[in-house]
């Protein structure tokens, strides 16, 4: 044990975001890290390997302008904690935690590890209870359960930042009487996403926190703002009560930063040059969404995953579908059509929907007007094959119904714009389409 | 006990002592915070441990002790029911210790010393028990628990107790004054000793019809089920968990999702097994290492399961073992493996994994017990291949020593055709052997409608390439009903919803559901021969 603060001035080697500090005495994995630069900035940084006394540290910010004979560093004896309030609700961060909405930052009640701890499989109580979204086709057909993480999966040049400030927006929990607030994580956004969130924000009815890292600010800080996201949502939601969704955009940012890092760290590369440990890093922050038996909130994760050329296989979209709970896949063709959201119901699923819907939760038809949405629409999109090769009219009456419905059931079921549905609106627009095509709905 | 030392360096999980004379495999207790850790490289004057906790926070020249024995598991009478950790901790005890959340290194033990239990002996004073001898029995639910001895002894036994007992007391003496334990632990990664091995013969009945009918397994056999993302090898594993015509389920959540095993817990606790009618939960060791539990334990899991799993094979019991999913475990095997610098082999996995997982995998099957009884431990592990390619170093490692490969296919999946068993792509190495007993036991018509029942989907298949190209008002009748069957066979025969009443199919109502399509088929396609339309025959 060390009772104080510890200054080195023996740094051996600087490269990139890593240095060497050698004569430490008794350096901690994890330990926070404070870097002098000889122009007077303080930098943080952590402990990342010790081997003696040598201590590996790894610099959050970028390490231009660091020099070996006079940059100093101090050792704190403590891991990295967040700082946590009630009073958080509201404000605005940057990836290192320091306020970005001018107002100053609050002080903390407590102060945790970044890290969080893995909840006991034990104690954890099933997902239930729906959240809202005002989005048709996942409250209607891919519903999001409360404790439940459910990706979107998007690709370049989708709308995905304006389904994202849709969901911010209107997402609500059918039991107006808890509280619901949104923990908003975006990494690396260029000024114009930025700009446009910011707007959002500022429109919102809900109660927020947010977490910005922009395009231009250090790497290390998107591997951080989420877990700054996670630790706030979970001590609001188990120690405030509150139900709390946070939405991270855009994981494949954080992937990008997390290879970034690694690569630096000269770590074998794994598929695509992704390390490794991948998929339990991304667990990391996936499993942190749930529910605890005896505790009443709980953290919900809407994560955005844009997929590196459309491709669902890639490492990124892959090892977040292994370990999330379904995904809602954003689809180019619907886009192009002009269908807002461009959702596309059959390769999307939400897992935990049965734990959600029903009588009590959402309406007693629920699960039966799903199903036979669903249902009517795979068999008219699996039609449009057969009509690109024999023509409509070579087709029978049914089959050419069946067409129509799927047409209908994407510009009026799937597209609804900017207008926000509630479940009972989702369903019943579901319900009119079925009767003007006169299908059965048993 | 063992010796000390200090830590000398710390990467990721791994730190290295300054530590002498420790074995390979040695367990070791690891910094104030008293870490669980295992010895994973011995080198002239250190010695490389692997960490089975968080390693933040740990500091160089904290002190380290050897336990002089390996990672082992503790084997006695409370385990079924129980869920523990990739170590053993009970995890409902860890919660009602710390919380709701794992926050560090903890020992507590597998075994609860405390209850009483009613023990009745079967060894007598005079007796020389060996290794896997029956020394007594106490019920354990509705299961006689067999406590046998655990080591070579040889010695002769001075006096029994009767009765009432704790895991604390011992159960009687030998001659040479050592006391007769009522548990005993054994090391994980050591196979426990058997008199002989046999071919399986058996089936294992599963309930799930396109396994039972099509892709029988045996007891005592191995099996995996790969598949992408959301094609159902969960549920699959856990509804196997539920029906399969087993005594014993040992189940391993290895490094999957923290929701799944929260819900499975619920659902063992409420449902019933279908074979014996008592709670599924008596039956059951769940061992859960999620994805967000430290990797090293999640290594360990799958031994330390599998260990408990031989444990109840050895009393004579019909075990199966099933693991969700085995890439993690391999995943866990590479990240440590790149901790120590090793050699990569294929996709970064250590050179020796295929070896590893043969050496797992061959922990399952028939054997005579030590104490002369007929015990089985099947396997049945899902895997999960990145991007769906089942090229992948894991998948194709299984390939080589697992006997039957039931592949989940993402598109049946998107189609929403659970359980999404390719019916062209799997295999079963066991269908032969276990055939006369579904002949024998089920109906003589078993092999025959088999026949008829892959028949027509492979003559659908050649028929969907023609109707894409004609389109289905090309086709003929007598083909058009051939369709109609087939997606009848679909549907009604190879769909199982696993959260509707048919979760769970026995081999009569199996057999009784294909046999009904087959039969329209016949009669539909003989009044076509007669030259009545399509409508009219069926
Ligand atoms: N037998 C089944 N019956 C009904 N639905 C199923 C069945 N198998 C899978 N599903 C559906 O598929 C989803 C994914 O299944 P899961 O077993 O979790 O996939 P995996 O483990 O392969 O990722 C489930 O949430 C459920 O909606
Ligand atoms: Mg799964």
């Amino acid at each position: 044990m060390r009772l104080s603060e510890h200054i080195y001035r023996t740094i051996s080697t600087v490269a990139g975001p890593l240095l060497f500090v050698e004569n430490v005495f008794s350096a901690r994995i994890g330990e926070v890290v404070t870097v002098h630069t000889p122009d007077g900035r303080d930098m943080e940084a952590e402990v990342l390997e010790i081997d003696g006394d040598t201590a590996l540290v790894e610099v959050y910010g970028g390490t231009q302008g660091l020099d070996i004979e006079r940059t100093s560093v101090s050792f704190s004896d403590a891991i990295k904690k967040v700082p946590l309030s009630g009073d958080i609700v509201g404000r605005i961060f940057n990836g290192s935690f320091q306020p970005k909405d001018g107002a100053p930052m609050f002080i903390p009640e407590k102060q945790t590890p970044i890290t969080g701890a893995p909840i006991n499989p034990a104690a954890r109580a099933r997902p239930a209870d729906f959240i809202e979204t005002g989005f048709s086709p996942i409250d209607g057909l891919n519903t999001l359960v409360r404790g439940q993480k459910l990706p979107v999966f998007s690709a370049a040049g989708l709308p995905s930042k304006e389904v994202v400030a849709s969901i911010l927006k209107n997402s609500r929990l059918a039991d107006p009487s808890k509280r619901f607030v949104v923990v908003f994580a975006a990494l690396g956004l260029t000024f114009h996403e930025y700009s446009f969130y910011m707007k959002v924000l500022e429109e919102m009815q809900t109660g927020f926190v947010a977490f910005v890292n922009m395009a231009d600010e250090p790497v290390m800080e998107r591997l951080l703002a989420p877990r700054f996201a996670l630790t706030v949502a979970e001590y609001l939601a188990f120690e405030k009560g509150m139900d709390i969704l946070v939405i991270i955009t855009d994981m494949t940012n954080y992937c990008d930063a997390l290879r970034e890092i690694s690569t630096a760290r000269e770590e074998l590369p794994g598929r695509r040059g992704y390390p490794g440990y991948m998929y339990s890093d991304l667990a990391s922050l996936y499993e942190r969404a749930g529910r605890i038996h005896g505790l009443e909130g709980s953290v919900t994760m809407l994560p955005v995953v844009t997929m590196p050329e459309d491709d669902i296989t890639h490492p990124i979209p892959d090892l977040t579908g292994y370990i999330t709970e379904g995904q809602i896949v954003l689809s180019r063709e619907l886009h192009q059509k002009g269908i807002f959201p461009p959702i596309d119901v059959l390769p999307s699923l939400s897992r935990l929907m049965q734990k959600g819907i029903g009588e009590g939760l959402t309406r007693a038809d629920h699960r039966k007007v799903s199903n036979h949405l669903y249902k009517y629409y795979a068999k008219g999109r699996d039609l449009r094959r057969l009509e690109a090769i024999v023509g409509r009219d070579g087709m029978t009456k049914v089959d050419i119904l069946m067409l129509d419905f799927a047409d209908a059931f994407e510009k009026e079921f799937v597209g609804q714009g900017a207008k926000r549905r509630t479940v009972f609106e989702t369903l019943d627009t579901g319900l009119d389409l079925m009767k003007k095509f006169s299908l059965e709905v048993k | 006990m063992g010796m000390g030392g200090r830590i000398q360096a710390i990467s990721g999980p791994t730190v290295t002592v300054d530590l002498k004379g420790l074995k390979l495999y040695e367990r070791v207790y690891v910094g104030n915070a008293m870490l669980t850790g295992e010895v994973v490289r011995l080198e002239k004057e250190k010695a490389v441990i692997q960490i089975y906790e968080d390693t933040r926070g740990l500091a160089v020249g904290e002190p380290v002790k050897g336990v002089g024995m390996p990672l082992t598991v503790r084997l006695g009478p409370g385990l079924l029911g129980g869920m523990f950790d990739g170590l053993q901790r009970p995890l409902e005890r860890l919660r009602q210790d710390m919380g709701p959340f794992i926050t560090g290194g903890k020992e507590v033990y597998a075994l609860d010393y405390m209850k009483r239990w009613k023990f009745t002996p079967v060894l007598k004073a005079g007796e020389a028990p060996t290794m896997g001898t029956v020394i007594g029995t106490v019920d354990e639910g509705a299961f006689k628990h067999y406590i046998m001895c655990g080591n070579y002894s040889g010695v002769k036994v001075a006096h029994m107790r009767d009765g009432d007992i704790s895991l604390d007391e011992p159960l009687g003496e030998y001659e040479d004054g050592r006391e007769i334990p009522g548990c005993n632990e054994w090391p994980v990664r050591m196979a426990r000793p058997y008199r002989r091995k046999f071919a399986p013969a058996e089936p294992l009945i599963t309930g799930q019809r396109s396994i039972d009918f099509l892709f029988p397994l045996a007891r005592g056999g191995t099996a995996i089920f790969p598949g992408g993302f959301g094609t159902g090898k969960t549920i699959l594993e856990q509804s196997v968990a539920k029906f399969a015509d087993v005594d014993i389920v040992v189940y391993v959540g290895c490094g999957e999702r923290g929701n799944e095993m929260a819900d499975m817990i619920a659902e063992f606790e409420e449902l019933q097994d279908p074979w014996s009618k008592r709670p599924l939960r008596e039956r059951t060791v769940l061992v859960v290492n999620t994805s967000n539990m430290p990797v090293a334990a999640r290594e360990a899991s799958i031994y330390t399961a599998v260990t408990m799993a031989e444990y109840y094979r050895d009393m004579g019991y019909h075990v199966l073992f099933l693991a969700d999913s085995l890439s993690r475990w391999a995943e866990a095997l590479r990240e440590i493996s790149a901790s120590l610098e090793e050699m990569p082999g294929e996709e970064g996995y250590p050179t020796y994994l295929a070896s590893r997982l043969s050496g797992f995998l061959e922990r399952a099957g028939v054997v005579e017990t030590m104490n002369g009884r007929i015990g089985s431990l099947s396997m049945i592990l899902s895997v999960s291949p990145p991007g769906g390619d089942f090229t992948e170093p894991v998948t194709q490692a299984c390939l080589r020593t697992t006997g039957a490969f039931l592949m989940l296919d993402t598109s049946l999946a998107h189609r929403r055709h659970y359980p999404a068993i390719n019916w062209f792509q799997s295999y079963s190495l066991y269908a032969k052997e276990v055939a006369g007993h579904y002949r024998e036991k089920v109906s003589a018509e078993w092999d025959e409608m088999l026949l008829r029942c892959r028949q027509l989907l492979q003559q659908e298949e050649a028929l969907r390439e023609v109707a894409e190209i004609v389109g289905a008002e090309g086709l003929q009748d007598t083909d058009r009903m051939l369709m109609r069957t087939a997606e009848r066979i679909r549907t009604e025969f190879l769909q199982q919803n696993a959260y509707s009443d048919d979760a769970f199919s026995p081999p009569d109502r199996t057999l009784a559901i294909i046999k009904g399509i087959v039969n329209d088929h016949d009669r539909a396609m003989g009044k076509l021969k007669q030259g009545a339309s399509l409508e009219e025959a069926v």
